[in-house]
């Protein structure tokens, strides 16, 4: 399994490749080259067809036109393991490992070490030191022993790509890596990256995060609407990039006008709240929001910062604390009663507690207003209500869809996150939390949701914003609160140096925070 | 093997340039695979197993296969009368049998006989619209009501024991024994509804022993007495006052005014899952609870009711058919209609007008299996294969597919829906 004889580079070349779904042409003559020893970054938006020209490289899907050549011979990848045959390997946005095994049972998977022919034993010792073998020759640290599901999300990606690189493969693609990273995660990620393409190996590397391209990559091919739109160096601006991506400018600041802080409006004092295996997770958190402001909220996702927000609207129970909105407590409101008095909640899953998927864009625009006139009354809907208030809200958040009455899921993840915008927007609001306001979120649509929030602020609204991405809490925040294992270390002014904010997220705080301001 | 870019494109799309005709895509559309076409290929495939099994089970026309090969016509001749004489005997003993309807224009029959099939399939088909839609309504709010035969027996029970141990005048009578058979079933959906919601005890699990606790009781209850008929010494119960029963149509029709309650309840359950703000709760909790619990509303109280009103459904269901069919206790008294409520929710994917017209082909595959066994001495069982199979083919809508090639359109999501039951 392991390779014992030395790096062969790979080069590939993708000529031509069209692939079509009934009408959409989904990669529409797409001409890619990888030299070996390269990283390459392949750029494009949610749905630009990123996703569909690697499945072709990889054997899940065949293209309808055009070749796939592995130094300079043209190849038919049938399944997957033809890929891996000719020396591809894939770690999927989405792990394919299995929870409750071990990482060596994980890796072994598919390509089990057996001794005594088809029907014999697992030879469980040889392939846990294949393991550990291919773990210290990459630098990928992983416990062959430990179980797949008590690993964070970073470990489990190391897997993923150990459990690559022990089918011996030259070329690695790897689909929106950093999608679940945490920014720690993500540097130790573009490090590895960066010491297999020196051992000679060729990297794939999909996103949509210009920061990440322009730090690792050696070329990047940008694709919209699935064509090839150009091909660009790292030294091109992020700005470039973008209207590459996009078709259009974007502007990737976001603009504002000084804030005017009015009262306070959410006052948290001495918070403590348990995360569902009644561990700590927000300890003794004083924070206050006023009207008129943005409030961010930086830190390493899993630092408390999901509970507080929950805790907030009601969804978790408080161990202790006061929460306070407009001088009235929100502990034990109830979830309905806490929305319905002016609080606005952008939760940081969209799919998991954001959207019904399977009900229309008009219904989940009604989500939690359907009982209230004019959608409704305790009893009945009202559909005419309902549907008129769609029109308008896919009028003045531009959502794109054919139609209103079509289901959420057939909506790309920004239009989806429209939604749930337009949702929270469209009442009059005291309070608006938005939980990772953009993520999975294409670029256009990152602007538009981040200039709703700014306008919301200038309304009069406290905001409260919570992101894992600095840049965005940088942008959004007029006044940064760093949070850390459950604390807020800080709170800080977005003009203080990244590099600072980035310690105090990591946890330390020697440096005295010059700028914290009394509360 | 290399691909050629210069040779033909495999599989390169035809080109659209000429607009298609009405009628090619009113073709492309009933051949894509959309969930009626499954339903109708699935109850086609069903039959041709069920004439199979039928050939196969007569031992008379078994035997002409013996010496198929010097005279097939004769084996040929023989399967294709036995089943084409009990598919006709399925059709005449459920929806209408020419003699009798000529019989009747001659003066030499009744118009009852003539009505007798229609009756009878109308007749089977009524409670299982009830406890299919409880299963239905259900499932639209992401719980797997299983209990749908405890819930039907406790309806028997109340409403029964309401149909004889009160006096009440004509038609009060009958509503108050209505009304305890909701209550009944009602209350037995409200357990495992408060269970699953306050504590997450799966639904399955204990609806399921909930389903024997009902039985047996009732199989107690019929042999105490007061309850236990005083003239007869097995276990059955009194008559249900004539106060108490479902006007029918004259005899020897059996058909009642539970069919009349059967539709006005499916429109009210479409109403109420598809107007009224807790069908829109159910609809959002059972798509995605989460979801659901971050807008604001109540998970453990939508279980809760919900599971109140399927056991309702359910518990009316038992109670029409004690009222309108049984008119005593027995142990056997709710027979199976639980359980096909399962198969017929399945059948009508969990829509409520789905439900009622997939309850009327379970009651007409019945009331036509009667006449079979008469007439063919096809055994009744057959006719629960056939149910089986169809349920089958609905719920792989894959395979029907692959045997129909049909285009991968919007496919039937059944399978998916069955897994989430779990």
């Amino acid at each position: 399994m392991l390779s014992h004889q030395g790096e062969i580079p790979l080069r590939l070349e993708l000529r031509g490749i069209t692939k079509r779904f009934g009408d959409l042409v989904a990669n529409d003559h797409i001409d890619i080259t990888v030299e070996p020893g390269e990283v390459h970054a392949l750029l494009g938006e949610n749905g630009a067809g990123k996703s569909t020209l690697m499945n072709q490289l990889y054997g899940l899907l065949q293209p309808d036109e055009g070749e796939i050549l592995v130094d300079g011979e043209a190849k038919v990848f049938r399944t997957p393991r033809d890929a891996i045959a000719a020396g591809i390997g894939m770690v999927h946005q989405h792990f394919m490992l299995v929870p409750v095994f071990t990482v060596a049972e994980n890796i072994a998977l598919g390509a089990e070490d057996v001794r005594g022919g088809p029907l014999g034993i697992l030879d469980r010792r040889r392939n846990r030191r294949d393991v550990l073998a291919t773990s210290e020759k990459y630098g990928l640290p992983v416990d062959p022993d430990a179980l797949v599901e008590n690993l964070p999300v970073g470990a489990q990606q190391r897997v993923e790509i150990v459990k690559a690189l022990t089918r011996d493969v030259d070329l690695l693609i790897l689909d929106e890596p950093t999608a679940v990273l945490t920014p720690q995660e993500t540097d130790e990620l573009l490090t590895v990256m960066r010491s297999l393409a020196e051992t000679g190996k060729s990297i794939v590397f999909i996103t949509h995060k210009l920061r990440e391209v322009k730090a690792i990559a050696d070329r990047i091919t940008v694709i919209r609407r699935g064509r090839t739109v150009g091909v660009a160096s790292p030294d091109t601006s992020e700005d470039e990039l973008a209207a590459m991506m996009v078709g259009r400018e974007v502007s990737l600041e976001v603009s504002k006008s000084p804030a005017e802080p009015g009262r306070e409006v959410l006052k948290i004092s001495g918070l403590i709240v348990d995360d569902d295996r009644g561990v700590r997770a927000v300890d003794r958190v004083d924070l206050t929001v006023r009207a008129g402001e943005v409030l961010g909220i930086a830190g390493v996702q899993g630092n408390g910062q999901t509970e507080l927000v929950e805790a907030i609207v009601g969804l978790r129970g408080i161990r202790a604390g006061r929460l306070e909105l407009d001088n009235e407590s929100l502990a034990d409101m109830g979830t309905k009663k806490i929305l319905r008095s002016g609080v606005g909640y952008i939760p940081e899953d969209r799919s998991h507690d954001g959207v019904v998927k399977e009900f229309s864009v008009a219904e989940n625009l009604v989500l939690d207003m359907y009982d209230r006139p004019p959608f409704g009354n305790a009893f009945k809907l009202n559909p005419k209500a309902v549907s008129e208030n769609a029109g308008e809200r896919v009028e003045q958040f531009d959502i794109r869809t054919s139609s209103a009455d079509h289901a959420v899921s057939t909506l790309s993840g920004g239009n989806q996150q429209k939604v749930v915008v337009a949702r929270e927007m469209s009442r009059p609001l005291r309070l608006m939390i938005a939980s990772q306001p953009t993520r999975g979120v294409d670029v256009g649509s990152v602007e538009f949701i981040h200039n709703q929030i700014i306008h919301e602020r200038d309304n009069g609204t406290a905001v409260l914003v919570v992101s894992s991405e600095l840049d965005e809490v940088v942008g959004l925040a007029d006044r940064i609160a760093v949070m850390y294992r459950g604390r807020i270390l800080a709170t800080v002014s977005p003009d203080m140096p990244r590099e600072e904010i980035g310690l105090l997220m990591a946890g330390i705080t020697s440096a005295p925070a010059e700028e914290e301001e009394t509360e | 093997m290399t691909t050629d870019v210069d040779a033909a494109p495999p599989s390169s799309p035809p080109k659209k340039e000429k607009e298609d005709s009405f009628l090619s895509l009113f073709l492309k559309n009933l051949w894509s695979a959309n969930t009626v076409t499954v339903t109708v290929l699935s109850i086609f495939l069903a039959l041709v197993i069920g004439a199979v099994l039928i050939v196969v089970s007569d031992s008379a026309v078994l035997a002409k296969f013996s010496y198929f090969t010097s005279r097939p016509s004769d084996a040929l001749t023989a399967s294709w009368d036995l089943v084409s004489q009990a598919y006709a005997d399925l059709f005449k003993g459920s929806i209408f049998d020419p003699e009798a309807f000529a019989a009747w224009i001659d003066g030499t029959g009744t118009w009852q006989a003539a009505l007798n099939p229609i009756s009878e399939t109308l007749t089977y088909a009524t409670p299982l619209v009830f406890t299919g839609l409880s299963v239905a309504i259900a499932f639209r709010g992401g719980l797997f009501n299983i209990g749908g035969q405890g819930q039907a027996v406790i309806g028997c029970v109340l409403g029964g024991v309401a149909g004889f141990a009160f006096d009440l005048p004509p038609g009060l009578h009958l509503i108050v024994a209505l009304l305890f058979g909701l209550i009944g079933g009602a209350l037995w959906g409200f357990l495992p509804g408060l269970l699953k919601g306050r504590t997450g005890a799966h639904e399955v699990i204990t609806t399921i022993m909930l389903n024997y606790v009902a039985t047996l009781f009732l199989g107690w209850l019929i042999l105490q007495k007061g309850v236990q008929d005083p003239d007869r010494t097995d276990a059955i119960s009194k008559a249900i006052r004539s106060s108490a029963e479902l006007p029918a149509l004259p005899s020897p029709l059996r058909v009642h005014l539970g069919i009349v309650l059967a539709v006005l309840v499916t429109a009210g359950v479409a109403w109420l899952i598809n107007r009224s703000s807790f069908g829109f709760e159910l609809r959002a909790v059972g798509a995605n609870p989460p979801a659901a619990r971050t807008a604001g509303m109540s998970v453990a109280r939508t279980y809760t009711l919900l599971m109140v009103v399927a056991g309702g459904l359910a518990g009316l269901g038992g109670a029409v058919q004690v009222l309108g069919t049984a008119d005593k206790l027995t142990a056997q008294v709710a027979g199976n209609i639980g359980f096909d409520g399962l198969l017929v929710a399945l059948l009508g994917r969990n829509k409520p007008w789905g439900t009622l017209l997939a309850a009327i082909l379970y009651g007409a595959l019945r009331a036509g299996g009667n006449l079979m066994q008469v007439d063919v001495g096809i055994s009744l069982e057959l006719v629960t294969v056939l149910q089986a199979l169809i349920v089958i083919f609905i719920a792989a809508p894959a395979l029907v597919k692959t045997i129909f090639h049909l285009r991968a359109a919007r496919a039937a999501r059944l399978g998916a829906s069955l897994a989430k039951g779990w």
